[in-house]
């Protein structure tokens, strides 16, 4: 009778677990599957990123990088991404909290830092234009904005998704889905900046010493 | 017990400090390279390789504290994936700059000139 009963609850632990393993190992593969995607928009920035460095010298009669870049600026976008990348940090640690008013806060904190860097990129885009320095210059202004164009395309995509999540967190709560939602936005948003910091060095950084 | 420590290193106070971490090592170096640029502290090719240095590290760094990509559990899929993409982005880029320096080097009008001249041609 006793063995019977310690059967039963091997038995009955083991298919609890194995339920359990089988709903992580599906959260895990879809953050997974969202992740083998990032890294196929690495590569998307990374062949950018090779026309930017064959074509940053062929500046064809129009300005080179120093004569245009404003360091300032680009400094203040740099730590206005970077802050936004670690309130996502804090948005996810308040969503394990099950803290709503702390998500909420986080996310627009999160959402205005991204607004006010893409805000100042687009000034930035229209300033340049409006000098007569477009991309139809030389090939160096194509790959330029062509680099940090896409890179502004994917923060606008982030700031429209940041209110699709906020509405969702309104409407379901902390399902697993949202948690699942969150997830994935944030290694999203993690990766923009991680983006950044390349652009910020090669295209503004190198941009100015002239190479 | 397996889940027991990865409920550990899951805690929220620990990955607070992280993200923390992660932020102001990040923002060190983003300044340290501004400043070394824009201070004009190191001769030009030296700056160069440092700020391309600390491009690096701050790669690094977000990929532990915010990606956390090297607390994974076992079958280690994630990092795979991204050693191969690694591979792949170094290829590309490198491969690229290498292709079209050595173009632009040999296929200028005045060196494709001076092989026709060579070959007893001309125009």
């Amino acid at each position: 009778m006793s063995t019977q009963n310690q059967q039963f609850d091997i038995h009955h632990v083991s298919l609890s677990e194995l339920r359990k393993e089988e709903s992580t190992s599906i959260f895990e593969n879809v953050s997974f599957g969202f992740f083998v995607y990032l890294m196929t928009d690495l590569v998307l920035f990374a062949s950018l990123f090779a026309v930017y460095a064959v074509l940053h010298k062929n500046t064809a009669g129009g300005p080179a990088g120093y004569q245009i870049f404003n360091l300032n600026t680009v400094l203040v976008e740099t730590l206005l991404l970077l802050t936004s990348s670690f309130t996502t940090g804090l948005t996810i640690l308040s969503l394990k909290t099950k803290t709503k008013k702390n998500v909420y806060i986080n996310l627009f904190i999160t959402f205005l830092l991204g607004l006010s860097f893409l805000v100042i990129e687009l000034n930035e885009f229209s300033h340049l234009v409006s000098i007569g320095d477009s991309w139809r210059v030389s090939g160096f202004l194509s790959s330029f904005f062509t680099l940090v164009g896409t890179h502004g395309l994917h923060i606008s995509i982030g700031l429209i998704w940041m209110i699709i999540l906020a509405y969702r967190l309104h409407k379901t709560g902390f399902g697993r889905a949202n948690i699942r939602r969150f997830t994935i936005f944030s290694l999203f948003w993690h990766f923009l900046d991680v983006i950044w910091i390349f652009i910020f060095t090669v295209v503004y950084l190198m941009g100015v010493t002239r190479l | 017990m397996k889940t027991n420590v990865y409920q550990a290193s899951n805690h929220p106070t620990g990955q607070f400090k992280n993200y923390l971490i992660g932020y102001f090592v990040s923002i060190l170096l983003t300044l340290s390279s501004f400043f070394i640029v824009t201070n004009h502290v190191l001769t030009l090719n030296t700056a160069v390789y440092v700020i391309s240095l600390l491009a690096i590290g701050q790669f690094i760094i977000q990929i532990v504290f915010f990606l956390h990509l090297f607390n994974e559990r076992s079958p280690r899929y994630r990092l795979l994936v991204f050693l191969l993409m690694l591979s792949i982005v170094l290829i590309l880029v490198i491969g690229s700059i290498w292709i079209m320096t050595n173009l632009s080097s040999n296929m200028s009008i005045p060196k494709q000139i001076q092989y026709m001249n060579n070959q007893g041609g001309g125009f």
